[in-house]
């Protein structure tokens, strides 16, 4: 009651003096955290002249799509978004499968080795990935899979933090729908399959957004796996046009654009999960 | 039914189920032990041997081109002078300043902006979303960015020149911020720092501070990695009781204050998540300077992660560019376990609490 009677006029404008304050910091850093993206998407419809005199305007003048031309046609474009998609494609669906399949057998199955084989692959999550780019670089050599797509996608097939996270999620649920399954005789994979995977779709989708947006993005395991430029991704082939090794000039507006066209897939994704992705990026980075 | 009831007892006590799930374990786990045996365990052994190598690139590293030639590699990179160990020095120093400068920065931005998005106003979805956007984006994409935004005539020097300033080469930039300031207060070069050297390195080059090119990879991690750190934050900060701060505000504390010392120690250990997390993060390095400088200028951004890959693919000394890697390695452990260690009795919650309020974190 109290705090009623003390909610006089002058505590209100303050409570609005201080909704103002919150909204102008809020204002601001969005400004600053996506204004940049704005110039990229308005550079990438610049020719190179307006780029270069008006580098902060977002209203090209004149509008021209011929940077998303010579994308087209001067660029192995389309070749580099065909293999990101090979890549991307295989590495989500089959790390999805194998995280899982490993996850369940970790949190259900009981067999001698299992704490053994969970410690094994939770300190294989703590060595860094960058340091694994040469030693990765000289095992696929060795098994003869350099400059192949089976060398791009094998070693991303895994990850130990998503299997951590299936293991997580089985052990959260229930085991009586599993337990009526195998009195029915059902055998463990069909019960995996078919009873358990159903169930499992939050952390499915879940492993599916970060494979997906992890293997997208990937660059630095490409430059070690592959030469060939047949075989760029879309990630290593705009890293080449950006440090010059496939042109001169600075060519800014040709550069946005192949970037921006590259964030659309990561961006939708982000937008359809958009409340889920953020809730995983919190849950993920803590395990 | 009552078949059906008994049975599952039954049958768990029989070996037969056990041999079953034996098998069936193994089998689950198989695709995931051997790829992370093939692609992680195996090769860093074979790694490691490469280390100690002389190999130059052809055949195998396991066959006759391959000699074993001691510490050597370790010894060019640590000891003995050259340009290897210059490069080296160099690298530590760059990725030194690096670290020094982005993570706390970042933690901090990560911070505030989780309070920010933490206040119950309308419209706050969307302003999460945003902040959280940089770090879903790939890191070749936000790099092409920065380039051009920071280049020479670029968006980021037009907006200085509106207040007046003329704005730096950016990336083109070697000199030390450090010695640029100190060059503001007339001081160059004093004698007592140009005589020594470690690592190969003088000690007023030590004391460069970044370069004005490495500064622009530091506002870009800050950039791209705030958004991430900023959704622990939030995790944690909507775990904090608020009755706590409601009693505080009834005795008179102010914002600042119940912020200071009722907020902060409650989300201590998602504190030093983030800066642990940020430690790790933040000596790998490896994608931004591949794209944006390969090094330059002056080997100013240069970082251990490229100077390994550098010397490995582009000079063919294998067996330095492997050294440098398990040197890295250690480097992020000792790293990692100084930051555990400088954190870990300073919390005052449970132990328990350090993993607690974040597992049933889901975002409100």
């Amino acid at each position: 009651m109290s705090r009623e009677l003390r909610s006089t006029k002058s505590a209100v404008r303050r409570q609005h003096a201080g909704r103002a304050l919150t909204y102008s910091f809020l204002a601001a850093v969005a400004i600053i955290y996506l204004f940049p993206f704005l110039i990229a998407i308005a550079t990438s419809f610049k020719t190179e002249p307006n780029a270069t005199a008006n580098p902060l305007s977002l209203a090209p003048s004149p509008p021209t799509t011929s940077a998303f031309h010579q994308l087209y046609k001067d660029q192995d474009f389309l070749l580099w978004v065909k293999n990101s998609l090979i890549v991307t494609l295989s590495v989500t669906f089959l790390r999805v499968f194998l995280d899982s399949l490993a996850g369940y057998a970790l949190a259900r199955l009981r067999f001698r080795g299992r704490g053994a084989a969970f410690a094994t692959i939770v300190a294989v999550m703590a060595v860094p990935g960058v340091v694994l780019l040469i030693p990765k670089f000289l095992m696929i050599r060795q098994l003869g899979i350099y400059n192949t797509y089976w060398g791009m996608i094998i070693p991303l097939l895994v990850d130990a933090a998503g299997v951590f996270i299936m293991k997580n999620f089985f052990e959260s649920i229930p085991t009586s729908v599993e337990e009526s399954a195998r009195i029915d005789g059902a055998g463990i994979f069909r019960i995996y399959w078919s009873i358990v995977l159903p169930m499992a779709r939050p952390a499915l989708i879940t492993i599916f957004i970060l494979a997906f947006q992890g293997s997208w993005n990937e660059l630095a395991h490409f430059i070690i796996s592959a030469q060939s430029t047949s075989l760029n991704t879309l990630t290593k082939g705009v890293a080449q046009l950006a440090s010059g090794q496939l042109g001169v000039g600075n060519r800014y507006p040709l550069k946005l654009a192949a970037s921006t066209l590259m964030t659309i897939p990561v961006a939708v994704l982000f937008f359809i999960f958009q409340r889920r992705i953020m809730n995983v990026a919190a849950g993920a980075l803590k395990e | 039914m009552e078949r059906l009831a008994i049975r599952p007892w039954r049958r768990l006590r029989e070996p037969g189920i056990r041999g079953h799930q034996a098998a069936a374990g193994w089998l689950f786990l198989a695709p995931v032990i051997i790829i992370l045996g093939l692609f992680l365990v195996l090769p860093i052994l074979m790694a490691a041997w490469v280390s100690f190598s002389d190999w130059s690139g052809n055949g195998s590293p396991l066959g006759s081109h391959a000699h074993y030639v001691g510490l050597d590699n370790y010894r060019h990179l640590l000891t003995t002078p050259g340009l290897d160990q210059n490069n080296f020095g160099t690298s530590i120093r760059n990725n030194l300043y690096y670290v020094i400068l982005v993570v706390p920065i970042q933690t901090a931005v990560a911070l505030f902006l989780a309070v920010l998005v933490n206040r119950r106003v309308k419209g706050v979805g969307f302003f999460r979303t945003a902040f959280y956007f940089p770090s879903v984006t790939s890191s070749v994409a936000i790099t092409i960015l920065f380039l051009f935004l920071f280049s020479p005539a670029g968006a980021i020097n037009k907006l200085l020149s509106f207040v007046g300033v003329k704005g730096p080469a950016w990336l083109y930039d070697p000199r030390g911020l450090f010695h640029v300031i100190l060059g503001g207060f007339g001081v160059h070069q004093p004698g007592s720092l140009t005589g020594g050297t470690f690592l190969g390195v003088s000690y007023w080059d030590w004391v460069s501070g970044p370069s004005v090119a490495m500064c622009v990879f530091i506002i870009m991690a800050v950039f791209t990695t705030s958004g991430t750190f900023m959704l622990l934050f939030l995790a944690a900060l909507q775990n904090v009781d608020e009755s706590v701060n409601e009693a505080a505000g009834l005795d008179g504390a102010t914002e600042w204050r119940k912020f200071r010392y009722i907020t902060v120690p409650m989300i201590r250990p998602t504190i030093f998540t983030v800066l642990t997390l940020g430690v790790i993060g933040t000596w790998q390095i490896f994608d931004q300077i591949y794209v944006g400088t390969q090094g330059s200028p002056l080997g100013t951004t240069l970082t251990p992660a490229f100077l390994s890959f550098n010397a490995s693919f582009n000079s063919a000394e294998w067996g330095v560019g492997a050294a440098v890697a398990f040197i890295l390695f250690a480097i992020i452990v000792f790293f990692t376990v100084v930051t555990r260690l400088a954190t870990r009795d300073s919390g005052r919650l449970p132990r328990r609490r350090r993993f607690g309020p974040l597992r049933t974190g889901a975002i409100r």
